[in-house]
């Protein structure tokens, strides 16, 4: 892999929240690396720390209560986090942009949705006037599949899916190298979200667009996704391509996440939970954070960091298991 | 064959809105039998929520029949309300707005038992605390309030609340789609233990069709307020004839890797529910839509228990 492939690298970085004068520890040390044109899943429950990471590429993290304590953000090679705030402005909605979860919330609501895109479009374009701006805006409407001349149309009379195709067109409105996509369609129904991929999927072949897809869908991580990146407790467990961790998943968490899906090919009576629940991020365990609820726990997993390993096929799982396995092959 | 425990014939439920009438269901009937499961399937205001809310008379029906256990309940009233409703509960969508937050657990759990009026102090409290265990509540967390739980946890106290008058039929309004898969297939299989423990019927709303598959014995797909389809789970998925249901089934995001799926792309809005047209109201989406879908729809018997509402069932499944 050249270094000119890589458009953004995440590099040992942590974020803690203050609440209730006890420290949150919401992402702990997560290195991702995403290239050109690709995509990245991030993978994980409720509270696992997936938005937290989005927000600090795009330092939007609440003022106050919540810190960075660690890491780099590099993008191509600048480390985002050492950017004035009047440079970092420039980046936002247009070299990055995110699609936020909630459709129904990210809209202004008394603000006609064609001059919500036509915004991003007057702050950052070079030249041209507002009716350029204009323009540009129905011709993204038309784009996601909106008629131009509801442009002048606000959010309540739109539907839950036409909402979030705005939503998309500004995210999109000033080609962005890099889209931070937070469970987009999660708000959506199944027939509508299949629309909403395939939108967004064609848009990023467009314009070369690389993507970091937030999600707990392990279908839409499997039909959107390059890459895969499965996070529990703030700590990135397992990390591969697709195939790696769809085909030969080694992490006891991620197993036991695709174990708890109910089948859509075979019959079972029982479901496969994952027993227990996630640990409180004011009090994380010492070692694994999944040690708790791991069926194959010992007590070298509750003592220091699990370092991260190399499973056979070649992909990151911090799990001792691995490195023990490998011994008892030789 | 046995009487159904639940039927319902011919139930609509229309509300007045600004500029006409909404039919939220729209001529719906169906039968559910003693200790099996109807999963009723359909996406964001089709009209499910409103079915399971109107059969166990949260809200009076506009028109047509609900019976429990062979026995007219559709226009009780007052005492006989307040049996008909020990027999049939319901656990709500939302464990964060279907509690009070001012209640602990066990006042929450209590509140059924003390409406009731049948218990003494000594025995609610016997009764709550066996109830916890049955969800699998710690004890210690009776004098809990809601916002010291998580998700899963509250959950549990709202199937102790539904269960707590023993009832026979328990409404499932989209139990598990506010929690973590994880924690959602810990909700699932209690709520299949006490299906078999207690020989308890209910209906399954649901948007999620691997949650649906697993559960029911049979499915309903709803769109916009009518029946579209329904027959054995197994036959829905293994042979699905309704356009909406194939196009439904399509789009659910496959965890197969190695297979790409082949996704019937449907064009088109959702037509409104106020004052629809007659004749089949996906029509406006449908890729096979003609000039008779437009006229008003029957329900037909494809095969052996299998129903679908749509004029050109055997033309496109020939």
């Amino acid at each position: 892999m050249t270094e000119s492939n890589v458009l953004l690298e995440i590099k040992d970085l942590s974020v803690e929240y203050l609440s209730d004068g006890k420290t949150v520890h919401a992402v702990n040390g997560v290195d991702l690396c995403l290239k050109r044109g690709r995509t990245l899943g991030l993978v994980g429950e409720t509270g696992a720390g997936k938005t937290s990471i989005c927000r600090s590429i795009l330092r939007i993290l609440p003022d106050v209560g919540a810190e960075i304590t660690s890491g780099e953000i590099l993008m191509e090679g600048k480390d985002l986090l050492h950017l004035k705030e009047e440079e970092m402005q420039k980046i936002r909605g247009k070299n990055i942009s995110m699609i936020f979860q909630d459709p129904m919330t990210a809209l202004n609501p008394v603000e006609r949705v064609g001059d919500q895109i036509a915004e991003v479009i007057e702050l950052h374009q070079e030249q041209g006037n507002h009716e350029d701006a204009v323009r540009r805006a129905k011709e993204m409407l038309e784009i996601v599949g909106i008629p131009g001349e509801r442009y002048y149309d606000y959010p309540h009379q739109f539907s839950g899916g036409m909402k979030q195709r705005v939503v998309i067109a500004i995210a999109l409105a000033c080609s962005p190298q890099l889209l931070l996509a937070d469970e987009p369609t999660t708000a959506l129904d199944v027939t509508i979200q299949a629309q909403v991929l395939d939108l967004i999927e064609d848009l990023q072949k467009q314009y070369e667009t690389s993507m970091l897809l937030v999600t707990h869908d392990m279908g839409v991580v499997a039909q959107v996704c390059d890459e895969v990146a499965v996070i529990y407790a703030g700590t990135i467990v397992e990390y591969g391509t697709k195939e790696q961790i769809f085909d030969h998943p080694s992490h006891p968490y991620t197993i036991g996440l695709f174990g708890a899906i109910p089948s859509m090919s075979e019959d079972e009576m029982w479901l496969h939970p994952i027993d227990g629940m996630p640990p409180d991020p004011t009090d994380l365990p010492a070692g694994c954070p999944f040690s708790p609820r791991c069926p194959y726990a010992s007590e070298a997993c509750r003592k220091d960091r699990i370092q991260p390993a190399v499973t056979p096929d070649g992909h990151m799982c911090r799990c001792i298991r691995i490195e023990q396995s490998k011994k008892g092959e030789h | 064959m046995t009487q159904p425990l639940i039927e319902v014939r011919h139930l609509k439920k229309y509300f007045p809105v600004n500029g006409g009438t909404l039919h939220a269901v729209d001529d719906v009937s169906f039968t559910i039998e003693k200790g099996k499961t109807l999963g009723v399937v359909g996406e964001s205001g089709c009209g499910k929520s409103t079915l399971g809310r109107t059969l166990i008379h949260l809200q009076e029906s506009t028109d047509g029949q609900i019976l429990l256990d062979g026995k007219d309940v559709t226009k009780v009233r007052k005492k006989e309300l307040k049996a008909v409703r020990e027999k049939m509960q319901i656990i709500f969508q939302d464990p964060y707005s279907s509690i009070d937050p001012r209640f602990s657990i066990d006042e929450t759990i209590k509140e059924p038992l003390i409406v009731s009026g049948r218990y003494s102090r000594k025995e609610m409290v016997q009764r709550a605390e066996e109830l916890m265990e049955l969800v699998g509540i710690d004890e210690r967390l009776r004098r809990a309030y809601p916002h010291e739980l998580d998700g899963g946890r509250r959950q549990r106290v709202g199937i102790a609340r539904a269960l707590a008058l023993e009832p026979d039929f328990i409404v499932c309004d989209e139990p598990v789609s506010a929690l973590d898969v994880s924690i959602q297939a810990q909700v699932l299989n209690l709520l299949k233990k006490l299906q078999i423990e207690r020989g308890l019927t209910y209906m399954f709303i649901t948007h999620d069709m691997s949650v649906v598959r697993h559960i029911s014995d049979d499915i309903c797909v709803m769109y916009l307020g009518q029946m579209v389809e329904k027959c054995a789970s197994k036959e829905l998925f293994r042979n699905p004839l309704h356009p909406y249901t194939r196009a439904l089934l399509s789009a659910i995001p496959s965890t197969d890797i190695h297979h790409r799926q082949e996704r019937i792309r449907l064009k088109g809005e959702i037509t409104s529910p106020v004052d629809p047209e007659p004749g089949c109201r996906f029509a406006a989406r449908c890729p096979f839509a003609q000039e008779k879908c437009h006229a008003p729809q029957h329900q037909i018997n494809a095969s052996d228990g299998h129903f679908v509402t749509c004029c050109r069932v055997h033309e496109i499944n020939a």
